[in-house]
């Protein structure tokens, strides 16, 4: 209950972004120690390359869909969907691009529009129907993957040279102003959520029903809307994100697209300072944390892990964080070593 | 009246479900009855049975496991590569899989439940776990070539026409047996009931609350590596990739068995129904020669509406 | 006075302190209770009953003082070892589960077992001798939950008896009962008594201690009041001592207070409530309310007054009535429209419902403002900034800056925040349910300062308050609720904490 007068260095100490920042920092330095050219930047052809770029260009799906869960887990809640969903966009954009002859200014937004449906009826289950979050997404994430592969015949979807393909292309592998442009669109999508959930009081609502849902109700915020939308809204970057794989692979491969990526954003954004139980947010620490786990990944590659064995380190580090900050293991913890 | 309360309601549904599917398919393709498709059924999801059976006593304690598809994977990679690339014995094998299973479950069990950390989010770190070690172990199938597997493919048991049962479908029903029996005649079974009805009430009656918990995370973890080792059977090899996403069918099958997802209410034989729907609806799409996405697809829907139904049953009350 | 301890004591708790971070629960109480009694525990919230009792079965610690159980020293350091002792509680929200049957319920964690294995038929006959044993007639393979809230109860009764209980506590049991629910458990109370079983009884309705109690304790504010016989305790007296007074915090309070009504309220009519009702909650009930009213909800704790309000602010849906605000009607109310028609209303849980503990003061302040503005229409920083630091100054809430959490503010500075995210929204009704709960004296003197002044700003103020002085200073009207239903009316010079005491406290046979 006492009020700990200012001080600057627990000021920063407490700050959310300290931990996943000197995460990120450290690795950056045993990096610099031990694989210096990890720091090497060259421009061909105009186009920046690098170890560096490649974390940002690879890390672009994670931060996307980390953005998306933010938000939601802020409210309390978690989508276990967004991988299916991923799934779900890249299938439609496909289709579209090689059944039919719309442009791609009419296939991104279709697509787009089906993975906000499916967030939004993730919402709809647990705002309305009252299931239990954890629940409600399960249900997508069986049935959405499904919904994928049906869509595409059971098939990988090749996305051969034509007209809008190779437009299609640019979404994952093109390059704008000499970094790649997954990077421009999560740079975008980053400030564009910034600027609408912090500009305004969207921001604010959220945490409020994160934190006690009756009270907010109470002053009059509509929860159950903004619960909605931020189930829709994290279709919306799931969609984003199954844009961007299906372009980089130039396929829809709907066994594959974004397998996992539900516990690599729960990940990011846990790591980067939001609690699982919701309440206060912070979009740049999910940004971070992200980064974080794509920097880990790439350092361990560059050791001669496989992909395939990255999950280990990676589970491993994500239940470690949990255990770290719950309180029954530092109550122990404290007990012990007071003991 | 007074009786017949919620469980036996979902169970009812359950059954209706099951004999609409069944008869509505033998009405519309030729020998969809017959003995040999009905054998199928069993054969075919032995090892979903198995793992859905230790999955069902989960939900029923209030939990949920979503590492038991790549607990199965990791172990019919394990199993196969000890047994074919360092030729020791498979009795030995399995033992040290089973033992490997339910310690890695007793593990997620004791983070639940001593550290109080989500149960979803421990198991979803299970599921990248245990699939990265199948991945370290091997990254490609691996043959089984062994007597003794040559032996247990031969064991059947006839159930007439010329159809048997295979043995993980025989180990199938042996287990979903004892287990039934476990859940209704132990302590231990009736705890887990409890727990998942009211962990505070629980709590306050003096149960065992934590071991139970730590308990059926472990016999969890023990059938995901049984269903492995009837996965290796079933295929005579083992991968990495196996059962990948076989937690979402698990659960699917134990709530279309009529399982409550808020725990504390479900039979453990509603299990089977659920698995013999689940059965019936892939050969359907068999039979009609669609997409086994749809079979997803319907899977998932049931899986809704059965959750849906459960939801407004409770609200009715 | 007091009756001294007697070689039948069966539980004896002398000099129990419990102190809370800020908050001293329990100083120095006395608690005695023979075998073979009804005990009534009684007082109103935050009087301590519920501490000394979670004190007693272990949920709790006590800080100081001694207990003893058949002249044993015990402390109990959970439920389960009180329960082991001889202690059992049955509690309001009963602590079985709801989807196992009633047999299992009693049985369940002793279930006899042959090899391991559970016996069936063994336990249904136990569980027939327990319920039989506590006279009721039950199907022992229904659901737990598909009976009747009072057959739950009395279900954990036969579980605590089955057990060898030797106290019995029962927390609130009547509270959510019809009048033949409570006869039946009665009955079951009192076979109980007859085989010496000591049994603690805390409730808030009058009739029944008198109607089972052999003794009573009344517990206020953390202290205790006295323990009486009932029958040498008449009603009155009872509710007095429970809501009565507190000499030293009404001396200060009454020297910082104005009078009551030095300007008349006008007839203009703000809020207007006809017939509104929820079933099994508040009885339909009427209640008017003027520009610059202050109209107070007196009754005990569950009595409906609290009900009351809620439906008024539509965090509770009314089954019946017709709810007017300045004229206005609003149809099938919900806070969102009650905060647009004009009606504030800061909750008697504060933490639940009341104030956002993460959040900080400015942001908590601007909520309920920027809640009516919509999402677009955001105050900015420097607006928001300057509407908190006026409140903070207006009200003189003590925080070291507009950016501390809530939760780190003391009670009495919470509620202020509290009423100042209302005062932001210049509303024409505020509804203050036992604002000065858990505050300090001079918070609750500041608050009956805020609500004259509220008042005078043309506010109509519903207000409720277990301080009848409190009352009694502060409304021009106070009407009085009793068993879920409004019981009359007091007016002006009527409104006297000893009239308001009479009312409450009137019998009536149903």
């Amino acid at each position: 209950m006492t009020i700990d007068p200012p001080n600057p260095i627990r000021r920063i100490t407490t700050s959310p972004l300290f931990w996943p920042l000197l995460g990120l920092v450290l690795l950056l330095i045993f990096n610099a120690i031990f694989t210096p050219s990890f720091f090497n930047l060259e421009i061909r052809d105009g186009h920046l390359y690098g170890s560096m770029v490649d974390v940002l260009n690879r890390g672009s799906i994670g931060i996307i869909i980390a953005i998306g869960m933010t938000l939601v887990i802020a409210t309390g809640g978690v989508d276990l969907s967004v991988g299916s969903i991923m799934a779900i966009s890249g299938a439609v954009a496909a289709l579209m691009l090689t059944e039919s002859n719309v442009s791609l200014w009419g296939v991104i937004p279709c697509a787009l529009l089906a993975a906000t449906i499916a967030g939004l009826l993730n919402g709809l289950l647990v705002a309305v129907v009252g299931i239990q979050p954890v629940v409600a997404t399960l249900i997508l994430m069986v049935c959405g993957r499904g919904i994928a592969r049906f869509l595409t015949g059971e098939k990988v979807i090749a996305l051969v040279d034509d007209h809008f393909s190779a437009a299609f292309d640019y979404l994952g592998n093109g390059h704008f102003l000499g970094m790649p442009f997954p990077v421009t669109i999560f740079v975008l999508l980053v400030l564009a959520t910034l600027v609408v959930v912090r500009k305004t009081v969207l921001g604010l609502f959220i945490e409020s029903v994160g934190s006690n849902e009756v009270a907010s109700r109470a002053v009059g915020i509509q929860a159950r809307t903004i619960k909605i939308g931020v189930y829709a809204f994290c279709g919306f970057c799931a969609g984003i994100a199954g844009l961007i794989d299906a372009s980089n692979i130039n396929a829809a491969d709907t066994v594959n697209a974004g397998v996992f990526t539900e516990l690599d954003a729960i990940f990011a954004v846990v790591v980067g300072g939001t609690a699982l139980t919701g309440g206060r947010f912070t979009l740049v620490g999910s940004v971070v944390g992200a980064l974080l786990l794509q920097t880990l990944l790439t350092t361990l590659y560059t050791f001669g892990f496989a992909s395939d064995t990255a999950p280990v380190p990676k589970a491993i580090v994500i239940v470690g964080v949990c255990l770290l900050q719950s309180d029954a293991f530092r109550q122990k913890f404290r007990r012990r070593s007071a003991a | 009246m007074n009786r017949i309360s919620e469980r036996h309601v979902m169970l009812a549904v359950t059954a209706v479900v099951l004999m609409v599917l069944f008869f509505g398919a033998s009405m519309r393709f030729d020998g969809f009855s017959s003995p040999f498709v009905i054998a199928d059924l069993f054969n075919e999801t032995a090892f979903l049975g198995i793992t859905a059976v230790g999955m069902t006593l989960v939900i029923i304690s209030g939990g949920i496991d979503l590492s038991v598809g790549s607990v199965i994977g990791f172990t019919t990679i394990f199993v196969a590569t000890m047994i074919s690339d360092n030729g020791m014995n498979p009795v030995l094998v399995w033992a040290a899989a089973l033992a490997l299973g339910t310690g890695f479950g007793c593990m997620m069990g004791a983070l639940i439940q001593v550290f109080k950390l989500p149960a979803f989010l421990v198991t979803l770190g299970g599921l990248f776990f245990a699939r990265g070690m199948a991945f370290s172990i091997k990254k490609e199938s691996v043959q089984i070539d062994h007597p003794l597997y040559d032996a247990v493919g031969d064991i059947a048991l006839p159930i007439g026409g010329g159809a048997s049962l295979s043995f993980p479908a025989i180990l199938f029903l042996i287990l979903i047996a004892i287990v039934v029996v476990i859940a209704h005649r132990t302590r231990f079974g009736r705890n887990l009931y409890a727990i998942g009805g009211s962990e505070d009430s629980s709590l306050l009656m003096g149960l065992p609350v934590t071991s139970t918990k730590i308990g059926v995370y472990t016999f969890n973890g023990f059938c995901s590596a049984l269903a492995g080792i009837a996965m290796t059977i079933y295929m005579d090899s083992g991968n990495p990739i196996n059962a990948v996403a076989l937690e979402l069918d698990a659960i699917a099958v134990v709530v279309i068995g009529g399982t409550l997802l808020s725990g504390g209410t479900g039979l453990v034989a509603g299990t089977l129904l659920g698995i013999l729907i689940y059965a019936t609806i892939y050969q359907i799409t068999y039979f009609a020669n669609l997409p086994a996405s749809l079979a997803t697809i319907s899977i998932g829907t049931l899986l809704l509406i059965f959750i849906l139904a459960q939801q407004s049953l409770r609200r009715l009350r | 006075m007091d009756e001294t301890s007697t070689p039948t004591a069966l539980l004896v708790m002398q000099g129990i302190s419990k102190t809370f971070p800020g908050v001293r629960a329990l100083s120095d109480v006395d608690f005695e209770v023979r075998s073979g009694e009804v005990h009534a525990l009684m007082g109103e919230n935050g009087a301590g009953k519920s501490t000394l009792i979670k004190v007693l079965t272990g949920v709790h610690r006590r800080d100081s003082g001694s207990m003893t159980l058949d002249q044993h020293d015990i402390s109990p350091q959970a439920p389960i070892e009180a329960e082991r002792l001889g202690i059992s509680t049955v509690y309001q929200e009963v602590n079985l589960i709801p989807q196992l049957s009633v047999a299992e319920n009693i049985m369940l964690g002793r279930q006899s077992t042959t090899a391991g294995w559970i016996s069936w038929k063994a336990i249904r006959q136990r569980a027939q001798q327990a319920v039989d044993r506590v006279d009721l007639s039950v199907d022992i393979d229904c659901e737990l939950r598909r009976c009747s809230t009072a057959v739950q109860q009395m279900v954990a009764i036969a579980r605590a008896v089955d057990l060898d209980a030797k106290l019995l506590v029962l927390d609130e049991p009547t509270s959510s009962l019809d009048t033949k629910e409570v006869e039946e458990l009665f009955k079951v109370l009192l076979r109980l008594r007859e085989s010496n079983i000591g049994i603690v009884l805390v409730t808030h309705f009058l009739n029944q201690v008198y109607r089972i109690a052999d003794r009573i304790t009344v517990l206020r504010n953390g202290q205790r009041v006295g323990t009486y016989a009932t029958e040498q305790l008449p009603r009155i007296e009872l509710v007095g001592k429970m809501l009565g007074k507190a000499p030293q915090e009404v001396a200060e309070i009454e020297s910082r207070t104005a009078t009551v009504s030095d300007t008349t309220p006008s007839s203009e009519k703000m809020l207007e409530v006809s017939q509104l009702g929820r079933k099994g909650t508040v009885e339909p009930f009427d209640l008017d309310i003027c520009r610059g009213e202050v109209v107070g909800l007196a009754g005990l704790l569950g009595s409906g007054r609290t009900e009351a309000v809620r439906l008024l602010f539509g965090l509770d849906r009314a089954t019946t009535g017709k709810l007017k605000v300045d004229g206005k009607r609003i149809d099938k109310p919900t806070p969102r429209k009650a905060i647009r028609a004009g009606v504030a209303f800061c909750p008697e849980d504060r933490k639940r419902e009341g104030v956002i503990l993460d959040l900080s003061v400015r942001e908590n302040i601007m909520l309920a403002l920027q809640a009516s503005r919509g999402l677009s229409d955001a105050l900015s920083y420097k607006q928001q900034l300057e509407l908190s630091q006026h409140y903070i100054d207006a009200l003189k809430i003590k925080t070291p800056s507009t950016e501390t959490p809530v939760g780190n503010l003391s009670g009495g500075n919470q509620q202020k925040v509290l009423l100042a995210r209302w005062l932001a929204m210049n509303p024409k009704v505020m509804i203050l349910d036992e604002p000065t709960r858990g505050i300090d004296v001079g918070a609750k003197a500041e608050m009956e300062t805020l609500i004259e002044s509220l008042r005078k700003r043309g506010m109509a103020v519903v207000l409720i308050s277990s301080e009848l002085e409190e009352m009694a200073r502060t409304c021009q009207r106070v009407s009085v609720m009793r068993d879920r239903m409004k019981v009359g009316e007091l007016a002006n010079e009527d409104v006297t904490d000893q009239k308001m005491m009479e009312m409450i406290a009137q019998h009536h046979d149903d």
